[in-house]
């Protein structure tokens, strides 16, 4: 004991140097614990209803009739016909896997890096990654055209003895997507299994009880469940930060291999990653900054927290910035006619140059402000920031994905794609979807991993010292 | 009625991880603690090894991707011969990217499986349910549970201990079953 055995005084370390507490105004395990769980337990607020009320009214109503519609008709019902045979759909598909990434590389990369930050989001951002992959996973499915034939897509013995082709990257996709859904959904459903078994404790009605308890599979908290559990969690943490190289990457394969001038780049698979964390992390600022206020969670999701969160999304600009320079510069460089033709219309032609500039002065200027602590700390800010973001990686996988198609080698089949009405409706639908499951989530469940945060809290370490220095 | 071990209450993983030594060199080998977040340091005192979990991870991932290789060996080169540009029929490195995304899916099912073979979930009925303290182990709470099965144990001596300890509400939980 230092204290005892000498007057040695030893001075607190400056401000700067000072770590900040994960959580602010902490007044131990018990409050923490009600506080996280006053959401899900608490009476449900109006906005609650108003904004279910309306994804609600997208996801039961617009969607179905939107597919209905589709698959009775035809895909000729979206605007995708010659040459431009991938349109709004494939856009959606790849800027909904790309939400997704963020909430895992947040889940289990910072989990492996041991960010105690990241305790108080990450499974919010794990709700966003399972809700979206499931939006992403929907629209190749019925892009197919017969999505009762979807069963093609599976390595499933059949009468007509044929096998998928397993050498195609639209084969890879299929497992990736299935693949990513599975695994962020184990993920998400492990990691609330101790915090299911709270909500569980915390009951006080029959029916809750039983549903949390059903779920939280009889979880104890024993020290042999919590040294398996540890384990397993690290191990998916690792396989999920896997998939936030592979799926992507994958998707990035999809046009690669193809021999479309604006498509056919080696950059293609590292460029759908850093876009797809990117665009996630505009997602979660744009969920995280009402959701801490309306569900008053403002001294557990940090402006600490939302600081770093901003920050990670001005790297992975910076990255993007770099990747747009390259295939820019490669396309030049390159000297092929038509590679120099599909990029020079990306910002300069007669249809669609308006994609290429939005991408541009979003994804790469306006992500600039986050270079400035005070833009940083304007939530107001920052939250139309993560939505412009979103809005312009959209614009991206559509000068990628419409941009490359509508105008190919022979001037010939030239064409224009027009969106219709059924694709913003099926979008929009999907939107729904996406924003019910995500209100479902943050009313019912523990949005916040309990356990989690209360592991990083200064008491939980068994060698801390209530009245010594070490806080 | 049997018994089904002693329970005693502690407020601060500090309090707890010297107790749970304390215990541990009493020579009880029946016990364990219950706490609402994982305690680093805990498992040594528990001597436990190494989880088996990784185990269990390895083999589900290693077993889907050796059999999407072969999967795909049978679909595209032995059921169906498939010519695509020319290639063969099967060469390994044309399986790499399903059967590496399937080790992935094999190896986080394998450690959900592993978790719950391991910690024998799921269970929903254990005998502290029925203790009304014990729905504070998951809030802010810690226990250590001496089991009536520990050859070492006896109501009064393990009672003492607990309580020198510094445990508080100790009582004995009952085994219904």
């Amino acid at each position: 004991m230092a204290e005892s055995a000498t007057n040695l005084k030893v001075l607190a370390p400056p401000a700067e140097l000072r770590r900040a507490p994960v959580v602010e105004n902490y007044r131990g395990l018990g409050a923490l614990t009600d506080k996280l769980s006053a959401f899900a337990e608490g009476k449900i607020p109006k906005w609650w209803i108003i904004s279910i009320a309306i994804s609600g009214f997208c996801a039961a109503v617009v969607l179905p009739t939107m597919l209905i519609y589709q698959i009775s008709t035809g895909v000729g019902v979206w605007g995708n016909r010659a040459p431009v045979m991938w349109g709004w759909d494939i856009v959606n598909f790849i800027w909904w896997i790309g939400i997704a990434h963020a909430g895992t590389l947040i889940s289990a990369m910072l989990f492996l890096t041991r960010q105690h930050w990241r305790t108080t989001i990450g499974r919010a951002a794990e709700a966003m990654t399972v809700f979206s992959v499931m939006m992403a996973g929907l629209y190749p499915g019925i892009h197919v055209g017969r999505a009762w034939f979807d069963w093609f897509m599976f390595p499933i013995p059949n009468s007509n003895g044929l096998w998928p082709q397993f050498r195609s990257p639209l084969m890879w996709d299929v497992f990736a997507v299935n693949t990513y859904l599975v695994v962020s959904t184990l993920f998400w459903y492990m990691g609330m299994i101790p915090d299911l078994a709270a909500f569980r404790d915390r009951a006080t009605t029959r029916p809750r009880k039983f549903i949390f308890g059903i779920f939280a599979m009889g979880w104890t908290g024993s020290a042999w469940q919590w040294h398996n559990y540890e384990k397993a969690y690290v191990v998916l943490a690792g396989l999920a930060t896997l998939l936030v190289f592979t799926v992507s990457s994958i998707v990035g394969l999809d046009f690669c291999t193809s021999m479309l001038a604006g498509w056919h780049a080696t950059i293609f698979p590292l460029y759908f990653v850093v876009g797809a964390v990117y665009c996630g992390f505009g997602m979660v600022l744009v969920l995280l900054i009402p959701l801490r206020k309306l569900c008053h969670l403002e001294e557990v999701i940090t402006q600490r927290h939302i600081d770093r969160v901003c920050k990670l999304t001005l790297m992975s600009s910076l990255i993007i910035a770099y990747i747009y320079l390259m295939e820019f510069f490669v396309a030049w460089y390159s000297g092929d006619t038509y590679e120099r033709w599909v990029f020079g219309h990306r910002l300069f032609g007669h249809t669609y140059w308006y994609g290429g500039w939005i991408m541009l002065l979003v994804n790469v200027g306006l992500a600039q402000l986050l270079w400035f602590k005070r833009a940083r700390q304007n939530l107001k800010l920052i939250f139309i920031i993560g939505l412009c973001i979103n809005v312009g990686m959209w614009f991206e996988r559509f000068v990628i994905v419409v941009g490359s198609l509508y105008q190919d080698f022979l001037p010939s089949s030239w064409g224009i794609f027009f969106p219709t009405w059924v694709d913003a409706g099926t979008f929009i639908g999907t939107l729904g979807v996406f924003f019910t499951m995500y209100l479902l989530f943050v009313k019912f469940l523990p949005m916040i991993a309990m356990a989690e945060v209360k592991a990083v809290m200064p008491d939980a370490n068994p060698y801390h010292k209530p009245k010594g220095r070490a806080k | 009625m049997k018994s089904y071990g002693l329970i005693a209450e502690f407020n601060s993983a500090t309090v707890l991880l010297e107790a749970a030594k304390r215990v541990r060199d009493a020579g009880y080998r029946r016990w364990d603690v219950f706490t609402p977040f994982p305690i680093h340091g805990m498992e040594k005192v528990m001597g436990y090894k190494n989880s088996l979990v990784g185990w269990f991870a390895l083999a589900f991932g290693g077993g889907a991707f050796l059999s999407v290789v072969g999967l795909i060996w049978f679909a595209n080169a032995f059921d169906y011969p498939l010519i695509v540009g020319g290639k063969p029929m099967f060469s390994v490195p044309m399986t790499f990217v399903p059967a590496y995304i399937m080790l992935i899916m094999g190896g986080a099912i394998g450690a959900l499986v592993g978790m719950f073979a391991t910690n024998q979930l799921p269970r929903w009925h254990h005998p502290l349910f029925k203790n009304p303290r014990f729905s504070l182990a998951t809030r802010d709470k810690f226990f250590i549970v001496i089991g009536a099965n520990d050859p070492k144990f006896s109501e009064t001596e393990t009672r003492k201990l607990l309580e020198s300890l510094g445990g508080a509400h100790i009582e004995i939980v009952e085994d219904n079953d």
